[in-house]
């Protein structure tokens, strides 16, 4: 479902050793449960900090992570995030169940959204979060087809601080 | 600015983190959109906000924001506040509505906080 091989993805940023995982978490992701959102982005933050990675160097991956886990709450039927821990980065892999996405290029624009009002007065839903997640993360993937679900692959090197 | 001189400007009440209150703050940003404010953080940033659910701690937990002002009187579940103590996260609560709590800060000398400043 990907439009890259692993290998690909990682090659157009001469990226070492993407086949090395040192480490591997996976967080389930439900819809429609607000109050729990951010929780799996919260655990990532421990982790990374417990690995004592950069202070910049997280808050890149988990602001791009959060914005990933909300999509996933408010439009997806649930899926998973996995955390993979690289010799010089970390990747977040985002797969949700459906419904998918029909047109990636307008999902993709600044301000672009599908929201409910509802979600909206919550704080979420304005059409930023692919900005954000884009700013933050050193390479970006996304795949989608209606019905099966969306696929989100997202690298962050490791940068002197 | 300190914490608590901010907490003095807007006579706001300190819900969480009263540790906290000789934090420096460098900068301001006010809004009821997380994904702006997720764009804008920094990590000396006061968050003021309208909003009061749990989402917005996690905004501030994930951008390493410091601070958070419920403008407008507007006043956390015990819930939320609990999370925020858990993150060493300071709350203040005012009655100021978002324009004047903005302004008062502004005129003291808090400045805006601007993108992607990695403080």
């Amino acid at each position: 479902m990907a439009l890259y091989t692993r290998q690909a993805f990682f090659h157009a940023l001469d990226f070492q050793m993407y086949d090395k995982i040192f480490a591997e978490y996976i967080f389930t992701i439900s819809h429609g449960n607000f109050e729990m959102a951010g929780s799996a982005s919260s655990s990532i933050k421990k982790i990374l900090k417990h690995m004592e990675m950069g202070k910049a160097f997280i808050r890149r991956v988990c602001i791009a992570c959060y914005e990933v886990e909300m999509n996933m709450v408010i439009h997806s039927i649930g899926g998973k995030i996995r955390l993979e821990i690289l010799p010089n980065g970390v990747t977040i892999i985002a797969e949700d169940f459906g419904p998918g996405i029909p047109d990636i290029e307008k999902a993709l624009k600044d301000g672009f959204s599908t929201a409910s009002k509802e979600i909206i007065s919550k704080g979420f839903g304005a059409g930023r979060g692919f900005s954000n997640i884009k700013l933050n993360s050193d390479r970006f993937n996304i795949n989608s087809q209606v019905g099966k679900g969306t696929r989100l692959e997202l690298l962050f090197i490791f940068r002197k601080e | 600015m300190k914490t608590r001189e901010i907490c003095k400007l807007l006579n706001a009440k300190v819900l969480a983190g009263e540790h906290l209150l000789d934090n420096d703050i460098e900068s301001a940003f006010g809004s009821d959109l997380m994904s702006d404010v997720l764009t804008f953080a920094n990590g000396r940033m006061a968050l003021l906000t309208g909003l009061n659910n749990p989402q917005v701690i996690r905004t501030a937990e994930m951008s390493d924001i410091p601070l958070i002002i419920f403008v407008r009187g507007r006043t956390p579940s015990e819930e939320v506040v609990k999370m925020a103590s858990e993150r060493d996260i300071c709350i203040l609560a005012t009655e100021f509505i978002m324009y004047e709590a903005c302004g008062t800060l502004y005129k003291a000398g808090l400045l805006p906080c601007t993108r992607l400043s990695n403080v």
